[in-house]
C-alpha cells in the first residue's frame, strides 16, 4: 500500500519556509533552462518562416551567405530562363534579382550602431514572400530612393519611421512605408528598388537571385543544370534551408551556451533539494518508524520521500515555467554571426518546451531526493522508533 | 574565543548538510567567476586595442570597401606615421567550424603592432614569400601548424581554395593578447584579384592608422574623414578601441543575458544558503532559549548566527575563487571559442563580495528571529 499523497503535500506546508526557497532555487533553475529553450525555439520559428519551401536562392558558390555572394547579370539572366521556374499570370518569370548590402544604424538607446541589411528588391520580391505585407504608407517607387522599413527595424532603430530620411551612398532616402514580415528574418531588413540601389552603390552583381519552383520536384533538375553549366559559379538551396543554415551558428551557440549553464546551476539547485530532503528526513525518523510499524514496506516510504522531492521539483519548476512564459512578451535581437547584420526573434514556448521544462524540475526533484529517501527507506523500524 | 568555538561547532553538527550547502557555495562562486570571465573574454578585442591607431572604414558599413588610393592620401594628414591596408578574408579552414580570422595586411603591418613579437628571421621570410602567411602563437598550437606548413583555406568572399605558406609564427607581448589569427599578404589577395576579377581589386576593406601621439587621435580622425566628405566613399574613422567596443555593441543583448544569468546563480546559491541557515535555526530554537536564560544577550545570539553563515561561506566561496583559475585554465584548452579567457583581479574580488553578501543575507532572517524568542516559547520548541 502505497503512502497517501496528502501526507507527503502536507509535509511540504508544514515547513513553509524551507519549502519556499528550496522550489524558489529550483525555479530560478528552470527559467535559464526554458528561457534558454524558448530563445533558441524563437529564433528556429524566425529563420524558418523566413524561407519558403518552394523558392529558390541562387548564390555565388562557396559564399555561404547573401552579403559575401554575387551573381552577375549574365548568371541572373541564365538562372531567370531555366525552364523549372514558375511563370507569374502575366507569362513573367518568378525571380527576383536581388541586392544586399549592410549599413550601420543606431538602435534606439544604444551608443554603438549596428548592422542592418538593406535589400533590393522589386514587386516580383513581394509576390515571391507572402508573409510580406505592407503595414502602413506604401511601397517604394521604382528608380526613386525611397526604402520600406521592417517591422522590428521600425521599432528599434533610429530615423526608420514613415517621413525620417536615412543618409546613406551618397543621398538621402525616404522612409515611405513599413511592412510586417510576421516573425521572419525579412522583419529585421529595409527594403528599395535593386535598379535604384545598385547604381547608388556603385555595383555591377546583384547579391543573390530568388525563385519560385514551377513546381517542388523540379529543384533536383534545376540543380543539376546550374552545377553542370560553365557559364554559371552558382550555387543553388532552397530558401527555408538557406536561412536556416545562415543561423546555425547562432543557434549552437545559444544552446551550447545554455546548457552548459543550466547544467551547472541545476546542480546547485539540486544539491539545495537534497539538503531540504535530508532534513525532512532527519527530522521525522520518528514518524518514519511509526508509519513503518504500521505496515508500510520499505518501498512505500521510499516512494512517500521521492514523491515528496519530486513534488517540490514540480511546485520549482511551475513557478520557473510561469516565470518564463512571460519572457514571450520580450523580444531578443542581436548580431547573426554569419551574415553580420542585426536580427530580431522572439522567446518561443512551445508544448515540447513545456514538457522538457516539467520533467527537468522532476527529474532535479528526483536526484536531489534518492538519497535520503533512500536513508529513510532503510530504517530499521526498532531504531527509528527509539530515536528521539 | 568561546564565541567562535561556538561557531565552528554549529556549522559542522550536521556534516553532511554542511558539506552539501559548502559544494553548492563552491559551485555557485565558481559559475559566477567563469561568467564574468566570460564577459570580460568578450571585451578582450577592445581591452586589448592601442589609443595609438586608429581604424578607418567605409562610413556606409564594414561591408562595404575603400577605393586603394585613399591610402595615399590618409598618410599625408599631419599626424599619421603608418597606414596598413586590412581585408578580412573570412575562408573556411577545412570545415565551417575551424573559424579562425584571417586578414590580409600589407607588409608593415607588424610595424603598427609591436606588441606582436615576431622573430626577425621568420618576419623576413615572410615578407619574401607572396604566398606566405603569419600565425598567432595560439592558432599554431590549436591545430598544430608549423612554419613550412601549407594551409588551404576555401574562400566564401573571395572564391576558390587559396593556399598560404605558414612562414613564421607570433606571439604575444602579454596574455592578453589575442593570437588566435593568421595573417597573409594583402598583395597576393589583390593580384590574384586582378587576374581573376579585375572589378574587385583594389578594394580596402579597412585602413589601420598609426598616429605619433595618443592626443591627437580626435584631430586626425576628423582630419582623414574630412578629406573623404561628400565623395563616393565617406569615410569613418575611430579609435580602435570605440571600433572593437562596436563589435561588443552588436551582441550586447546576449553579453546583457550573460551578466543577468551571472546573478540568477548567486540568486539560487542564496536560496539554498538560506535554507541551511532557517533549518539549524529552527532546529536550535530551544538551545537559543536556553542561551539566553543563561544570561546571553540577543546580540550574542545574532553574532552566533551570522558568524555561522560567514563561516560555511567564506570556507565555500574560497573552495570556488581556489578553483576558478585552474578552471578557466582547462576550459580555455578545451573550448576555443574565446581567444583570451583570463581571470581577472576584479572578478575574484567579486566572488568573495557574493560569497558575502549571501552570507549576511541568509542569516537575516533566523539571526532576527533567535534575537527576538522569548525564552520560555523557545525552551518549549521542538525541532
Amino acid at each position: 500500500m502505497a503512502v497517501p499523497l496528502a501526507y507527503v503535500a502536507r509535509n511540504l506546508w508544514t515547513r513553509r519556509l524551507t519549502t519556499v526557497l528550496t522550489a524558489g532555487g529550483l525555479a530560478l533553475v528552470v527559467f535559464v533552462f526554458a528561457t534558454v529553450l524558448m530563445l533558441d525555439a524563437g529564433l528556429k520559428q524566425t529563420l524558418v518562416s523566413t524561407g519558403e519551401y518552394d523558392n529558390v536562392v541562387a548564390i555565388r558558390k562557396g559564399s555561404e551567405t547573401e552579403i559575401q555572394s554575387g551573381v552577375t547579370r549574365l548568371q541572373a539572366a541564365v538562372i531567370e530562363t531555366h525552364p523549372a521556374v514558375a511563370l507569374a499570370a502575366d507569362g513573367k518569370p518568378l525571380v527576383s534579382k536581388e541586392l544586399i548590402v549592410l549599413i550601420s544604424l543606431r538602435k534606439i538607446g544604444a551608443q554603438k550602431p549596428s548592422n542592418v541589411i538593406i535589400r533590393g528588391t522589386s514587386a516580383t520580391g513581394f509576390e515571391l514572400r507572402p508573409q510580406v505585407k505592407l503595414a502602413a504608407g506604401r511601397l517604394f517607387a521604382p528608380g526613386a530612393a525611397e526604402i520600406i522599413v521592417g517591422g522590428a527595424i521600425a521599432r528599434g532603430f533610429e530615423g526608420t519611421r514613415i517621413g525620417e530620411k536615412l543618409h546613406f551612398a551618397g543621398r538621402d532616402w525616404v522612409a515611405v512605408g513599413t511592412y510586417d514580415a510576421g516573425a521572419s528574418g525579412f522583419d529585421s531588413e529595409i527594403w528599395g528598388d535593386v535598379e535604384t540601389l545598385m547604381q547608388a552603390f556603385r555595383r555591377t552583381a546583384f547579391s543573390s537571385v530568388v525563385l519560385r519552383l514551377a513546381s517542388s520536384e523540379r529543384f533536383e533538375s534545376l540543380r543539376a543544370d546550374i552545377d553542370g553549366d560553365p557559364r554559371l559559379t552558382n550555387e543553388v538551396k532552397r530558401e527555408q534551408l538557406f536561412y536556416s543554415d545562415q543561423s546555425r551558428a547562432l543557434s549552437t551557440f545559444i544552446t551550447v551556451l545554455g546548457m552548459t549553464l543550466t547544467t551547472v546551476f541545476s546542480i546547485g539547485a539540486m544539491l539545495g533539494a537534497m539538503i531540504t530532503m535530508h532534513a525532512a528526513v532527519a527530522n521525522r525518523v520518528t514518524e518514519i518508524g511509526t508509519l513503518r510499524a504500521l505496515g508500510f514496506r520499505r518501498a512505500a516510504v521510499l516512494g512517500a520521500f521521492l514523491a515528496e522531492a519530486m513534488l517540490l521539483g514540480l511546485v520549482g519548476g511551475l513557478a520557473g515555467l510561469a516565470a518564463a512564459s512571460l519572457m514571450q512578451f520580450a523580444s531578443f535581437s542581436t548580431t547573426n554571426f554569419q551574415t553580420f547584420a542585426d536580427l530580431a526573434f522572439r522567446f518561443a514556448l512551445t508544448a515540447a518546451i513545456v514538457a522538457k521544462t516539467i520533467a527537468f524540475a522532476l527529474a532535479m526533484g528526483l536526484i536531489g531526493g534518492f538519497l535520503p529517501a533512500l536513508r529513510a527507506a532503510r530504517l530499521e523500524i526498532v531504531d527509528a522508533l527509539r530515536a528521539s | 574565543m568561546f564565541l567562535l568555538k561556538l561557531v565552528y561547532k554549529n556549522a559542522f553538527r550536521h556534516r553532511l548538510r554542511t558539506l552539501l550547502t559548502l559544494a553548492g557555495l563552491a559551485i555557485a562562486v565558481l559559475a559566477f567567476g567563469l561568467l564574468r570571465t566570460v564577459v570580460d573574454a568578450w571585451y578582450a578585442g577592445a581591452a586589448a586595442a592601442s589609443g595609438t591607431r586608429l581604424i578607418t572604414r567605409n562610413a556606409i558599413s564594414l561591408a562595404t570597401f575603400l577605393p586603394l588610393h585613399y591610402e595615399s592620401r590618409i598618410r599625408a594628414v599631419e599626424g599619421v606615421t603608418r597606414v596598413v591596408r586590412s581585408n578580412w578574408f573570412g575562408g573556411i579552414y577545412q570545415e565551417p567550424k575551424n573559424f579562425f580570422p584571417q586578414f590580409a595586411v600589407s607588409d608593415n603591418y607588424f610595424e603598427l603592432y609591436p606588441e606582436f613579437i615576431v622573430p626577425p628571421a621568420q618576419l623576413g621570410a615572410w615578407v619574401r614569400d607572396r604566398k606566405g602567411c603569419m600565425v598567432g602563437r595560439s592558432l599554431a598550437e590549436h591545430y598544430g601548424f608549423k612554419v613550412g606548413d601549407v594551409l588551404p583555406i576555401r574562400g566564401t568572399i573571395y572564391p576558390g581554395t587559396w593556399e598560404f605558406v605558414v612562414r613564421g609564427i607570433f606571439d604575444g607581448a602579454d596574455s592578453t593578447r589575442i593570437t588566435r589569427q593568421m595573417v597573409f599578404h594583402w598583395d597576393y589577395l589583390n593580384e590574384t584579384l586582378r587576374k581573376t576579377a579585375p572589378r574587385r581589386a583594389d578594394a580596402v576593406g579597412l585602413f589601420i592608422v598609426g598616429i605619433d601621439n595618443i592626443d591627437n587621435a580626435a584631430a586626425v580622425a576628423t582630419g582623414i574623414d574630412g578629406l573623404f566628405t561628400n565623395s563616393l566613399a565617406e569615410t569613418l574613422t575611430e579609435t580602435e578601441q570605440a571600433f572593437q567596443l562596436g563589435f561588443v555593441a552588436m551582441s550586447d543583448q546576449i553579453v546583457a543575458a550573460i551578466r543577468i544569468v551571472s546573478y540568477v546563480v548567486i540568486l539560487i546559491i542564496l536560496a539554498v544558503m538560506a535554507n541551511t541557515m532557517a533549518m539549524s535555526a529552527r532546529e536550535r530554537t530551544s538551545e537559543y532559549a536556553t542561551l539566553k536564560a543563561l544570561g546571553y544577550g540577543p546580540l550574542f545570539l545574532a553574532v552566533l548566527i551570522v558568524g555561522e553563515s560567514l563561516f560555511i561561506c567564506a570556507l565555500g566561496g574560497a573552495i570556488g575563487i581556489a578553483a576558478t583559475v585552474p578552471t578557466a585554465v582547462a576550459f580555455r584548452k578545451m573550448v576555443s571559442i574565446f581567444p583570451v579567457f583570463a581571470v581577472s583581479a576584479q572578478t575574484l574580488w567579486a566572488q568573495a563580495a557574493c560569497a558575502a553578501t549571501v552570507a549576511l543575507a541568509a542569516a537575516i532572517v533566523p539571526a532576527t528571529r533567535a534575537a527576538r524568542v522569548r525564552i520560555v516559547e523557545g525552551l518549549r520548541a521542538i525541532g
